[in-house]
């Protein structure tokens, strides 16, 4: 069993890649890190012109549009109608389910090291075209705390992909949804009390700023209930019971 | 071997499959016939545990679908061969599947040589594919586990006739040698070629299921001779019962060769001597595909 769900893990994050559409997101991932360090290069303080900061920075595209890569890996299967084929090969429904989410993981994990590699390779310049002398000092738990983040808003937008089964309306929803949820919030001071805990982009923002409290922790915990556990079940007993066509 | 026992799917008050049973042996090509929305596609789905059913049950070789640890390794599926993401190359949907199945990625090679896409083909995507090269790559993709069983829908529609005839060959190669095919068609010609069994189905519910000789030589022999009454003297003589028909011929219920034999050993010149047209079969079928148009319409 532990074989089939490796090899179907392995699967799974490769048809994450091998369309246009997995090409062009990772392409633009990389492609906007890079047009936020050369931002930082030029206009930021000498004291941000380092390896940490062009990484943290860098998340800002990452966040954007990572999660719509978790939102298709589960949609294309309806949209291009694959999952006549995927379930044909594998009936157990829940193990596709399971290696689709452990592809997420590792779509999460892989691009994080390529952040890095990026972070890395801009602070190497900075010395060059700049005053600053860079930095190559990465905080161990920043690395961590990242992969959290960024695994939080792919596994939300998983969620809302399997609970949807549609690419637009899972995407738009995905944006619009939290949104929001936000200005609500803002809005309505009954929700003042709840929103800290509710509000995912509220709850998860601190994961880049710095180290978590316990209580910080428990928010990010209450918010990933609603967004990521709710649509995941209804989604689970979505697809399992569907008739696949 | 295919197994289905009284499988019905109901979508609330519509019944798509009514409580039909058949059997696809080993060795032989089924064909399963009927108009389009007889309930073919969804039938096939039953068995490949991708459409729930209201009741009733599908195995291959005495093991449902859903629990086969790999089914790709005993049955090659091709439910639509649109059904791929036209942002993959052909060989990307082989390799793909390849490693799903656990199948070295040789065989992919090997298939795509098989089904006439190696080369420049297989590096296209499937977006720009033909519907009869998507077929191809289907049926490559179907035999990709080595399977003992095939369900194809459709399999013959957008390949031109070349690719029919490549196609029946492959398949009556693949029954040849052991293997189970059970492929569906709306057009009974398509499928008379190749099948050795015949399962029709029409609103749902099975109209006929027997070996294929037995269905399109159910009318008997059609003879005519040169000589007429002397030809209804000669089987009148050896007990073989006829009765005439139009243009002089005679319907008679006896195998080609007794016939032939008799009326040379009685020196009468014949001038056809053929199985009745598969009118019983041609006309069932006809009328199955009359009265599903008639349904659409009153829809």
């Amino acid at each position: 069993m532990t074989a089939t769900l490796w090899r179907l893990s392995g699967v799974e994050t490769r048809k994450m890649i091998d369309t246009r559409a997995g090409v062009w997101l990772l392409g633009l991932i990389a492609l906007i890190g890079a047009g936020l360090a050369a931002v930082l290069m030029v206009v930021g303080d000498p004291g941000e012109q380092t390896m940490s900061e062009y990484f943290t920075f860098a998340q800002l595209g990452v966040a954007v549009l990572l999660p719509i890569l978790g939102i298709l890996i589960v949609t294309s299967e309806w949209s291009q109608r694959t999952a006549l084929t995927t379930f044909a090969l594998q009936p157990r429904r829940g193990w596709v389910i399971a290696a689709k989410a452990a592809a997420s993981v590792v779509l999460v994990v892989v691009t994080t090291a390529a952040m890095l590699g990026l972070a890395a390779l801009a602070n190497l310049i900075t010395p060059l075209v700049t005053d600053a002398p860079g930095s190559f000092s990465v905080e161990a738990g920043l690395i961590g705390r990242t992969i959290v983040f960024q695994l939080a808003g792919v596994l939300v937008g998983f969620a809302f992909g399997l609970a949807l089964l549609s690419s637009p309306l899972a995407i738009v929803l995905y944006f619009v949804l939290p949104t929001v949820w936000t200005v609500l919030g803002s809005v309505i001071s009954a929700l003042d009390s709840v929103a800290p805990w509710l509000d995912f982009s509220m709850t998860t923002a601190p994961l880049l700023e710095g180290s978590l409290d316990g209580e910080q922790w428990a928010q990010v915990g209450t918010s990933m209930a609603v967004w990521f556990v709710l649509p995941l079940v209804l989604g689970v007993i979505r697809v399992l019971r569907a008739e696949i066509k | 071997m295919i197994t289905v026992e009284h499988l019905t799917k109901r979508y609330g008050a519509f019944t798509a499959v009514n409580d039909v049973s058949f059997q696809c042996e080993p060795g032989t090509v089924t064909g399963f016939l009927g108009p389009n929305g007889a309930g073919k596609s969804t039938t096939m789905r039953m068995i490949c545990s991708l459409t729930p059913p209201t009741s009733g049950t599908a195995t291959i070789d005495g093991v449902a679908y859903r629990d086969l640890a790999n089914p790709g390794r005993h049955v090659g599926v091709l439910l639509d061969a649109s059904a791929q993401h036209a942002g993959r190359t052909g060989r990307e949907i082989l390799a793909v599947s390849a490693m799903a199945l656990g199948v070295d990625s040789r065989r992919v090679d090997e298939l795509l040589e098989l089904v006439g896409l190696s080369g420049a083909a297989a590096k296209r995507r499937v977006k720009n594919y033909s519907l009869g090269m998507r077929q191809r790559l289907g049926i490559a993709h179907a035999l990709l586990g080595d399977p003992s069983v095939l369900i194809l829908d459709e399999p013959a529609n957008g390949l031109d006739p070349e690719g029919i005839y490549w196609m029946r060959g492959l398949l009556r190669d693949f029954a040849d040698r052991g293997g189970t095919v059970m492929l569906s068609s709306h057009l009974l010609r398509e499928v008379e070629a190749v099948a050795d069994h015949l399962v029709v189905i029409g609103q749902g519910r099975i109209a006929a299921d027997d070996a294929k000789d037995a269905l399109l030589t159910g009318g008997g022999l059609v003879v005519r001779a040169l000589d007429p009454p002397a030809l209804g003297e000669v089987l009148t003589r050896a007990g073989i019962s006829h009765r005439a028909g139009d243009d002089a011929t005679f319907a008679v219920d006896a195998p080609a060769e007794t016939v032939g034999r008799l009326a040379a050993q009685a020196g009468v010149a014949l001038l056809e001597l053929r199985p009745a047209d598969s009118g019983g079969l041609e006309e069932l079928f006809l009328r199955l595909t009359t009265v599903g148009d008639a349904t659409t319409e009153v829809v």
